[in-house]
């Protein structure tokens, strides 16, 4: 069971690769005898030493001239892949970027994609892999009956992230064929404390049972004081309090953290796909009939506006 | 300016989803619904329309069969007319089918920028907008959450890991907006009244000049090899809250070493 050549799309995150890139390519690295990533050239610095960690060998880096990383990174790519530098699979994260380069690959390949995957295998030259549907409660396994390379795209917290190499990857500039044609003028970072959702060892999420939006102060509260990240259900993202960054879910994110806390959240299929691998699970909701229930290891009972604060009080009282 | 918006009819969400054991696709018989993640780009699209001064929004939308009801709720809102192209050819398309029948549905309606939902609720591969792009060769901004044209550009605040990107494209374009970042109207009476007699053009897949082999079924190049139940996880304790509900979340807590 191996494949010749793998290629992750590799990203940065804040101030470092992505974990999901370094996810991939642990897992690209039991599939191949050969892992090699590709990414914007304005990270292949930052990224060379800490993918080549990983097992990447080479790093193909794509100036995007200031371009969103869809068009130029697919050309580029694409080109390889013409001028017989292919490998048998590219992987990517389901990210904002990740699926840009992969559509925009998979039309200039003529290629079907298979995304929000979360687990993969190989056998002889065939290449499966699987998605959780109905909100996690079933999985479908499905092959691709193309030639290679195959285009995937991967649900992060999906493998785990284990050194295996020891040199710095070799980054080498390939050519973009294709501008771009979306410029980024300006970038934005939001100041948040704590970690990122899908990287926090506790994450906190609040839904429709908070009542209004003001409440949602709440659930940053407590995610703040359990050095968490807060999260949200689809129904107060769809609502405007909270933007879609903060969605766990079948669409938004998922996250596995060990202890997950769902507030005012009654546990719609499409919440719990994004939350139903976490360790632990700890639900606060007034209706004992809610879904969050049957798969929560610790549920209260109650309302969410005496619990929280008398659980915030406690635990600032502690710290 | 005119809009195109591409939209999903689904079966509703609030219903348990099935596949059909023959052929292990999502079952769509009986009423669709409008996908609640395209009420948004429906919405935005009516508000751009508004400010450019005139212009219409068209809804372009792909069904296997001649279902028309999400549709209506779109025209219901402001939307001027519809395209739905609907084919039998079409079941069990992938996101790439997907998209070069939108695509090409696209051409027809000679719009200047297409506004599509990051991702349907059923489907959920959020790649579709992008392939739109690409097929067109188009620019594209996805994941937007604030959407401006102006002097034959569009502005767009793109959602990333870290805050947002200020990004710019000159039209035509496509755009994918998230949830949550306009609040699309209900439908009043008259809209829902004006939206039954406005004009939906059912087209086939060979209208669109489309072999039967290039879409649907036939093209996606994969197979689905096993459909299995997942682990089940189990109920813990659940209690009641006699005003000392956070004292136990405080002892779990204790108990998984977070405190």
């Amino acid at each position: 069971m191996s494949l010749s050549k793998i290629w992750v799309h590799a990203e940065m995150g804040e101030g470092k690769p992505a974990s999901i890139s370094l996810e991939l390519i642990s897992k690209a690295r039991d599939l191949a005898d050969t892992v090699e990533a590709f990414c914007a050239a304005d990270h292949a610095d930052a990224l060379a030493a800490e993918v080549g960690k990983y097992g990447v060998s080479k790093l193909y880096a794509v100036d995007t001239k200031g371009s969103l990383q869809g068009v130029p990174l697919a050309s580029a790519v694409a080109d390889q892949i013409e001028s017989g530098n292919a490998p048998d699979l590219i992987m990517f994260g389901s990210t904002y970027d990740g699926r840009d380069v992969l559509a925009r690959l998979s039309v200039k390949l003529d290629r079907p994609t298979l995304t929000n995957s979360n687990a993969i295998e190989v056998e002889g030259d065939e290449v499966r892999v699987t998605t959780s549907i109905f909100g996690g409660a079933t999985n479908v396994t499905t092959a691709f009956r193309c030639d290679p390379p195959h285009l995937a795209g991967f649900r992060p917290k999906s493998f785990a992230a284990e050194e295996g190499g020891a040199a710095t990857a070799e980054v080498m500039a390939i050519e973009a064929s294709e501008a771009g044609k979306a410029t980024v003028l300006e970038r934005h970072v939001e100041e948040h404390e704590g970690p990122v959702l899908d990287e926090a060892n506790v994450v906190v999420s609040g839904g429709r049972g908070l009542g209004d939006a003001e409440k949602y102060a709440m659930v940053e509260d407590l995610a703040k004081l359990l050095k968490g990240a807060p999260g949200a259900s689809r129904a107060i993202v769809d609502a405007g309090w909270v933007p879609y960054s903060h969605q766990v879910g079948q669409t938004g994110k998922v996250v596995k953290p060990d202890v997950y806390v769902a507030v005012g959240i009654s546990g719609a299929t499409q919440h719990m796909v994004g939350m139903k691998g976490s360790k632990n699970i700890i639900a606060v909701n007034k209706d004992r009939d809610a879904p969050i229930f049957s798969i929560a290891d610790l549920g209260i009972v109650g309302d969410v506006h005496k619990v929280l604060p008398k659980l915030i009080e406690e635990l600032k009282s502690r710290s | 300016m005119n809009v195109a918006v591409c939209v999903k009819q689904i079966p509703d969400p609030a219903n348990p989803g099935q596949l059909d054991p023959q052929t292990n696709l999502l079952k769509r018989e009986g009423k669709l619904i409008l996908d609640d993640s395209d009420a948004y780009g429906v919405e935005m699209a009516l508000q751009l329309v508004t400010a450019s001064g005139g212009g219409e929004v068209t809804l372009v939308s792909m069904a296997p069969n001649q279902e028309v009801s999400g549709l209506r709720t779109g025209l219901a809102m402001g939307a001027a007319k519809a395209i739905l192209v609907s084919d039998p050819a079409l079941a069990g398309s992938d996101a790439l089918s997907t998209a070069k029948v939108l695509a090409a549905a696209i051409k027809k309606a000679e719009v200047d920028l297409v506004v599509a939902g990051t991702e349907s609720t059923d489907g959920y591969t959020g790649t579709v907008p992008e392939q739109i792009a690409a097929l067109l060769d188009l620019a594209s901004i996805t994941f937007a959450k604030k959407i401006e044209v102006e002097s034959g550009k569009v502005k767009v605040e793109r959602q990333t890991e870290t805050g947002y990107d200020e990004v710019e494209a000159s039209l035509p374009a496509v755009v994918s907006v998230t949830a949550g970042v306009v609040e699309p109207r209900y439908p009043s009476f008259k809209g829902i009244m004006a939206a039954k007699s406005k004009p939906v053009d059912q087209l086939g897949v060979a209208d669109l000049g489309l072999s039967a082999e290039s879409v649907g079924g036939e093209a996606t190049r994969q197979e689905i090899v096993s459909v299995t139940p997942a682990a089940e996880r189990q109920a813990g304790e659940i209690v009641e809250d006699d005003g000392d509900g956070h004292l136990k979340i405080i002892s779990f807590l204790e108990s998984q070493k977070v405190l």
